[in-house]
């Protein structure tokens, strides 16, 4: 087990493309970091950069104390789980997980121990003597962890793991895989761009946009105090509310209501209000803005409101039981709304 | 393309080795030479090799024996095509209306390709030896007298059957595979909007069919025009008189029995022209049929 | 089928009857000529029904050839055949797959051109440049060895180009793993590659085999020299004498056996076989 460092690590491919700008990163010992973004935000190509995979063009990658920029993948005692999980067809479930033992001259002993107990923990042993193609997709999803898992390796790596299943089963393997990490306590990345799977699983978030960092923090962190604009609308579901609005003295004005932000500003500003973080009032209440309804989502628990404030599209979950008219109003929860820089999108106070 | 590879200076270049020097040797080389002989003519001694020149191919062209048997490839292409595509259609689509024998019928139908032509040049030499051959003793029943070592038209029609009688098993294969690939849907379809079975078969079957068909005649010239020289040399060795002497068999004759040199090299070039056009249509049509 | 015309299926069973029986006809015929003895051919048409000489006439052909046309014994020819369809299928098997996976898993400089070169051999058939390619052979002085019958048939772009296609739909990621599962380049290829693209190798060998067992002008060059000669071309020496001195019983003997091999591989592994046969046309 060990630490992972990142120091000023940057991907720039032979065309000139810039696909990772410099990024530092510090991951603890026993660490769950998740790298979450859109696709093609470079979350792929860091973790492939620390596994080996792609070649680091600038900064420097370290696994323990050791400066692995010049390792080979199979030198780096990583271990990888890949979205398609990339059994080898023609070997037994059993063959699949020692082969990486074989490669390394293991003792035969050593080896079946290992592939037993990996077996065990994963409850793959029913079938280990069959082919890959033989399984179904959640069996191979844990075939595919349990290769990672016999190698005992100072890291796991996972990119997009769980994105071929269906989902039920990819809540199901969600909760296996967070298990597993806290009985292991190896270090692990994990690559999705499914915020939800983000939220479950890490200890740390890496929330990445157009090959750099918008913003690492602990779940909650990265959803209480979103640190840009992208933050704010990729994580979180359904996304945060984001209105163009006046502010005076720190207080936003838009749809007729004025909404008190952390920061004393002046001038266009966005504001963020995530739906649950608003209630309906009446109509003469302070401050209170003024939703014009479009379309109601019934969800069961709650209903989803969708509708648009001062013309731009505004959505808020209120209880399943709420009474709805043509508009509706509304107030902020205390200390809910964030504030971000109408230019850059940066988090204000 | 594969996104990631290997780092290895020296072993790609190991891996490839035998099959570039191969290549280089047995391929580039001769090839260049054919080139570069077909500009040049050697005196009789093999001593003085001087340059022509287009000397070779204006001689080549301005021979009427070449002309000759450029128009006897012609026909006998066009033949063998037309023989070996349309009997193989007709049975590859009896062979789709049957249900459970279609298998059994394929495996009695498919083996003649692996057949090798020189053999099967020898058994229709057999079936039609003018003194003790069965065919031309059918034939004799009903007045034709049958002798392709004399008649030039009987020469024609047996290196065209021959030839074409493997070729049938190959093409027939594929007019399966694409007879199986036009979904039943739209057959059922046509079906139901009133169309007969022969009506299906040009409205609907031979147009879905026509990238297989477009394709086998490709195969087909090639196989024609380069493959059958063991047929024609089993057979009438490209007589009587030049009637079956498709180019390919001249080449071979020029250059090996008539020892003339710059015009086979002239000839061989010609010919790899030929292959050349044919390749680039074949792959045209492939890139265009990968893009649908 | 769309809908059931009884009239049509009988047409269709008897058209492929009748296809079955073309196609039979001339290797009947043939047979039944090999179990006559030779006087028996001096009626002026071939007999129709199985003579008495079968187990001589193949006895002969195989033990001790055609003496007066210098023909050694089938058994040899045979032997020469199957080596040098053997030869010629691993060969071209071998370099073929080595270079399609340099090709695809390696960078190198001239990698294109390599690749270009060998696309261009998918362009020469030997028929073509079959003078320049025979004198290249005599130089090296590979003129009746089986060296000489077999390398320059080596090379194969269509081998490549299929063993290429295959590579490429094989998952980056599962090299991706086995690198991080310790295997190198040559360790993925024997374990990862090899065992991978067994069907299809299966299959290319079938249609080589045939391809090599079949040759007939190359042998025809470079042989001049009886213990060298293959049955496919031999059988050609044969019959030329035949025309003066006909022994049909023997000729046709030769064309069974020259035939039975890969026949007899075509129907026996026939999925193998219209599986290469598509594969390597595509």
């Amino acid at each position: 087990m060990a630490a992972i460092t990142l120091e000023a690590v940057g991907k720039t491919y032979a065309g000139g493309v810039k696909a990772v700008h410099s990024i530092d990163l510090a991951i603890q010992d026993g660490e769950f970091v998740v790298l979450v973004g859109p696709s093609g935000c470079g979350k792929s190509t860091l973790l492939r950069m620390v596994a080996g995979l792609e070649s680091v063009t600038e900064g420097k990658i370290s696994i323990g104390d050791r400066m692995v920029n010049e390792v080979e993948p199979a030198e780096r005692d990583i271990a990888m789980v890949f979205q398609n999980y990339a059994l080898y067809p023609h070997m037994t479930v059993r063959q699949n997980l020692a082969y990486g033992l074989k490669n390394r001259k293991m003792a035969k002993a050593e080896i079946s121990r290992r592939v037993d107990e990996a077996a065990q923990i994963l409850e793959i042993g029913a079938f280990l003597d069959r082919k890959p193609r033989a399984l179904s997709g959640g069996q191979r999803q844990r075939v595919a962890m349990g290769r990672a898992i016999v190698r005992e390796p100072a890291a796991f790596l996972f990119d997009e793991p769980l994105s071929n299943l269906d989902a039920k089963l990819r809540v199901q393997m969600r909760g296996e895989i967070k298990q597993l990490q806290a009985r292991l306590g190896t270090t692990s990345i994990y690559v999705t761009h499914d915020q939800l799977e983000a939220m479950t699983l890490a200890h740390r978030l890496v929330v990445l946009n157009g090959g750099q960092i918008e913003q690492v923090g602990t779940p909650l962190e990265v959803y209480r105090k979103p640190a840009s604009t992208f933050v704010a609308a990729f994580i979180g579901s359904p996304a945060m509310n984001l209105l163009n609005a006046k502010a005076e003295g720190g207080v936003a004005h838009v749809g007729g209501g004025r909404v008190p932000l952390a920061a004393a500003v002046t001038g266009p500003v966005t504001l963020g209000l995530r739906p649950e973080d608003v209630r309906p009032a009446d109509a003469g209440t302070e401050g209170a803005f003024v939703l014009k309804i479009a379309y109601v989502e019934e969800l069961g628990a709650q209903k989803l409101v969708h509708g648009t404030v001062e013309g731009q599209n505004f959505a808020c979950a209120l209880p399943s039981d709420a009474a709805l008219g043509q508009a509706l109003h509304l107030v902020p929860e205390p200390g809910a709304a964030h504030g971000f820089d109408a230019q850059t999108g940066k988090r204000l106070g | 393309m594969k996104r990631i590879f290997f780092r290895n200076k020296i072993l790609p270049y190991l891996l490839i080795a035998p099959q570039m020097v191969v290549t280089i040797i047995f391929f580039l080389w001769p090839a260049g030479e054919a080139v570069l002989q077909s500009f040049q003519r050697e005196d009789a001694f093999g001593l003085h090799t001087t340059w022509v020149g287009l000397a070779n191919y204006r001689a080549l062209f301005q021979d009427p024996d070449y002309i000759h048997s450029l128009q006897v490839t012609v026909v006998f292409t066009i033949g063998v095509t037309a023989v070996a595509l349309i009997v193989a259609l007709l049975l590859a689509l009896a062979v789709d209306r049957t249900i459970k024998a279609g298998p059994a019928y394929t495996t009695l139908l498919v083996w003649p390709y692996a057949v090798a032509p020189a053999v099967v040049g020898v058994l229709w030499w057999f079936l039609f030896n003018p003194t003790i051959g069965l065919m031309p003793y059918l034939l004799s029943l009903v007045g034709y007298h049958w002798n392709h070592a004399l008649k030039g038209d009987d020469a024609m029609i047996l290196v065209i059957i021959s030839a074409a009688w493997p070729q049938v098993s190959y093409n027939f294969l594929f007019f399966v595979a694409g007879l199986q690939s036009i979904p039943g849907s739209m057959r059922e379809a046509a079906a139901i909007d009133g169309a007969g079975p022969v009506k299906r078969f040009f409205t609907i079957t031979l147009p879905l069919l026509s990238p297989t068909t477009f394709f086998l005649v490709v195969v087909n010239f090639v196989y024609a025009m380069f493959a059958t020289f063991p047929v024609i040399d089993a057979t009438t060795q490209g007589g009587p008189a030049g009637a079956t002497n498709i180019l390919v068999f001249k080449v071979y004759q020029d250059g090996f029995v008539g020892l003339n040199l710059g015009s086979s090299a002239a000839q061989s070039v010609v010919l790899l022209a030929i292959v050349i056009a044919l390749t680039v249509i074949q792959f045209r049509f492939i890139e265009r049929r990968v893009e649908y | 089928m769309v809908e059931n015309r009884p009239l049509l299926n009988i047409l269709a069973h008897l058209v492929l009857i009748l296809g079955v029986l073309i196609v039979a006809f001339p290797i009947y015929v043939a047979f039944i000529a090999s179990t006559h003895g030779p006087t028996d051919f001096l009626s002026g048409l071939i007999p129709l029904t199985p003579g008495h000489d079968t187990w001589h006439t193949y006895m002969t052909m195989l033990t001790t050839g055609m003496q007066s046309s210098g023909m050694p014994p089938l058994s040899l020819q045979m032997t020469n055949s199957l080596i040098m369809a053997l030869t010629i299928a691993i060969g071209k098997i071998s370099i073929s797959i080595i270079s399609a996976y340099a090709i695809v898993y390696f960078r190198f400089p001239f990698r294109s051109l390599a690749f270009w070169l060998i696309f261009i051999t998918l362009m020469l058939p030997v028929e073509v440049r079959i003078l320049p390619t025979y004198k290249v052979v005599a130089d090296l002085g590979m003129l009746d060895t089986y060296a000489g019958l077999t390398i320059p048939l080596i090379a194969s772009a269509t081998a490549t180009f299929l063993f290429r296609q295959v590579f490429l739909t094989i998952p980056d990621e599962l090299m991706e793993a086995a690198r991080i599962d310790g295997a190198g380049p040559m360790k993925f290829f024997w374990d990862i590659l090899l065992p991978m693209s067994r069907n299809n190798i299966a299959a290319l060998f079938v249609i080589l085999f045939i391809y090599g067992w079949n040759q007939y002008l190359w042998p025809l060059l470079v042989t001049t020299d009886a213990s060298h000669y293959t049955i496919v071309m031999g059988i050609k020496r044969m019959a030329d004498v035949a025309d003066a001195q006909p022994q049909w019983n023997y000729i046709m003997a030769t064309a069974i056996l020259a035939m039975l091999p890969p026949v007899l591989v075509v129907i026996f592994m026939q999925k193998l076989f219209v599986k290469g046969l598509i594969e390597t046309e595509k």
